[in-house]
């Protein structure tokens, strides 16, 4: 009697251990998964890798903190920081990108992280090198769902993350802007040749993952605080999701965002948390050896 | 006499007769200490170089490899008592070991995805090695007893700039063989390669295996040479960097590495006057050569050369 009582109540507290490592994966995960479609969406339109992704989401979210320390009201200041942010992508791609066409892959993956090197230097130089908080959206008081708990700024993350997602696929179904980045991505000369202005579809991818970018960076900043250098691994985890779901995937780099979210809480909160950095790489190595254009990626055959 | 002009043996002259009369020009220990890193990091981006530039294969964890090298002679000779030669050769050994297991199914990866598995995997062992501090001493790093016989710093830079010449050899001579051959082929068109009966795989395996040693080595000299080590030396940033210098000096071009590893080893250090700007600098530099100068600077310069010579 007194077993069976013990053997539910530890159940019970199993799947609220269990909930809670969900809650957290799926935060995460909706972060990766923002960051995700932003290397895609890049990646798309150019076939760059950028590498200044992660810097796009740590300006995000330094920002906000700089424009609330002005006395902005908080929308006010996530707009500003966005809109800050959308620039230097924008800028990235004119100045950067756009005069090195034709230069290798791993030059302009190069390009790229010299980028992100510039904007980490200017952050640190204008901003400083210190770890700041933002106010939470709506407030630190723990909500509590079946003896787990979650803080109202996830529900923030999951909630935005899904209308970004929904206006993100609208975007790219419905409007010309949109499918003249699919065209694009697809066959740049045929795009090109059907009148797509293929120089602004670049610039607009630029500016469009750098604001996504940062709207993931000003997202999380409550939860994990941000400093010059908070990008870095955010945007390396997010690479990861884009490969995981097959690169230029959209809806892949989501789904990769949200497994390598889940795989890092559930394997932190059950197998080791010294570890914790290293199971999103671990996954992604399992799966290329297995599934070498990622889970969702197309298997394309080389033309000769 | 046109033996001498040919970059072969002309550029190898020109780099032992730089080593040879740098040690006048040099004033202090500091000066001899950055031109000893200098051959260090050539060292490893002559290796990587052969991956990169010629096979046409990138990594972006390369940094672990030397890292390998560092902590696998360290643990030998602090924990374990070994002979210092001996735990080199035996970290070089687990090195090359290590990268041929895992050559093959990493290099069936393309192109960004290749990119990815490299850089996790030098993220991995970079956790690893900040994790299992009972082994390695965690971020604080560790400290070893260096070379018995290397008694003054001139010793290591004459050490090492012997093993940077014949670094410089053994790339050259390997590019110029059947095998260097066969790389350029894989470079140009791995379908093309395998057509004309060449064994891709093999040759990028041994590619891989080969820049990995030349990685650990630098590792384990390094350790023995600073007789302290932390586990940045495994890290992403380290590995970006070794990249970074390969582009910057000229993929395929052996002296091409060689001069970005000098010039991206120096910068820093010229930088530092900068302070809080150092890396917002740093970071220009790097942007502005690689837009204007995508090749890099090596092949470049010798472009302009070239056609200076026809005028």
């Amino acid at each position: 009697m007194m077993g069976k009582l013990y053997l539910q109540e530890s159940l019970s507290d199993m799947s609220a251990e269990f909930l809670q490592f969900l809650f957290s994966g799926v935060t995460l995960g909706a972060t990766y998964a923002l960051v995700g479609l932003g290397f895609s969406i890049i990646y798309n339109a150019s076939h760059v890798i950028n590498f200044a992704q992660g810097e796009f989401v740590m300006m995000g979210g330094m920002g906000t903190v700089f424009f609330l320390g002005l006395g902005l009201p908080m929308p006010v200041a996530i707009l500003a920081a966005i809109a800050l942010t959308t620039l230097f992508g924008f800028g990235l791609e004119r100045f950067a990108i756009a005069p090195a066409r034709g230069a290798s892959v791993v030059t302009l993956i190069i390009i790229t992280i010299g980028a992100s090197i510039v904007m980490r230097g200017l952050v640190q130089v204008v901003w400083g090198k210190e770890f700041h908080a933002i106010p939470a959206f709506s407030g630190d008081e723990p909500i509590t769902i079946a003896g787990a708990t979650i803080l109202p700024q996830s529900l923030w993350v999951l909630g935005v993350t899904v209308l970004l997602v929904l206006a993100l696929r609208f975007f790219f179904e419905k409007t010309i802007m949109g499918k003249a980045i699919i065209a694009t991505s697809l066959n740049r000369d045929a795009a090109l040749l059907m009148g797509i202005n293929v120089r602004f579809v670049l610039f607009i991818s630029f500016g469009l993952s750098a604001a996504l970018g940062a709207a993931a960076g000003i997202l999380v900043a409550p939860i994990t605080l941000t400093n010059f250098e908070a990008g870095i691994m955010l945007g390396l985890k997010g690479f990861c999701a884009a490969i995981l779901g097959g690169l230029g995937n959209g809806m892949g780099a989501v789904a990769g965002g949200m497994i390598v979210g889940i795989a890092e809480a559930m394997g932190a909160g059950y197998l080791i948390s010294e570890y914790k950095d290293a199971i999103a790489f671990v996954l992604i190595l399992l799966v290329l050896f297995f599934k070498p254009s990622g889970l969702f990626g197309k298997t394309g055959t080389e033309r000769v | 006499m046109d033996k001498l002009k040919s970059p072969r043996t002309g550029g190898l002259l020109i780099l032992m007769a730089i080593i040879a009369v740098l040690p006048a020009f040099l004033d202090n220990a500091f000066q001899v200490e950055i031109a000893i890193l200098i051959f260090f990091n050539a060292i490893v981006c002559i290796g990587l170089n052969l991956l990169i530039g010629y096979a046409g294969q990138i990594s972006l964890g390369h940094g672990a490899f030397v890292g390998l090298g560092a902590y696998g002679s360290a643990i030998l000779t602090a924990h374990q008592g070994w002979d210092p030669l001996l735990s080199m050769v035996a970290a070089a050994t687990f090195t090359g070991v290590l990268c041929f297991v895992i050559a093959r199914p990493i290099l069936k990866l393309k192109g960004h995805y290749l990119a990815m598995a490299t850089l996790g995997m030098g993220i991995i062992i970079s956790i690893v090695i900040n994790t299992e501090d009972q082994l390695t001493g965690g971020p604080d790093g560790m400290y070893v007893d260096g070379l018995s016989f290397m008694t003054s710093q001139i010793h290591w830079y004459w050490l090492i700039g012997a093993v940077l010449v014949f670094s410089v050899w053994a790339s050259l001579n390997l590019i110029h063989s059947p095998i260097g051959r066969a790389l350029r082929a894989v470079h140009g068109s791995e379908v093309a390669a395998e057509v004309v009966g060449v064994d891709t795989t093999q040759y990028k395996v041994l590619i891989f295996v080969v820049s990995g040693v030349f990685a650990s080595v630098v590792g384990s000299l390094g350790v023995y040479y600073s007789n302290f080590v932390t586990p940045d030396i495994a890290g992403f940033f380290h590995s970006i960097e070794l990249v970074v210098m390969v582009v910057f000096g000229g993929m395929a071009s052996t002296f091409g590495a060689v001069v970005g590893a000098a010039i991206l080893t120096i910068l820093p250090q010229v930088l530092t006057f900068l302070h809080d700007f150092e890396h917002l600098v740093f970071g220009l530099i790097l942007m502005l050569t690689m837009i204007f100068l995508p090749k890099g600077l090596v092949p470049t310069l010798a472009d302009l050369f070239k056609k200076g010579d026809k005028s």
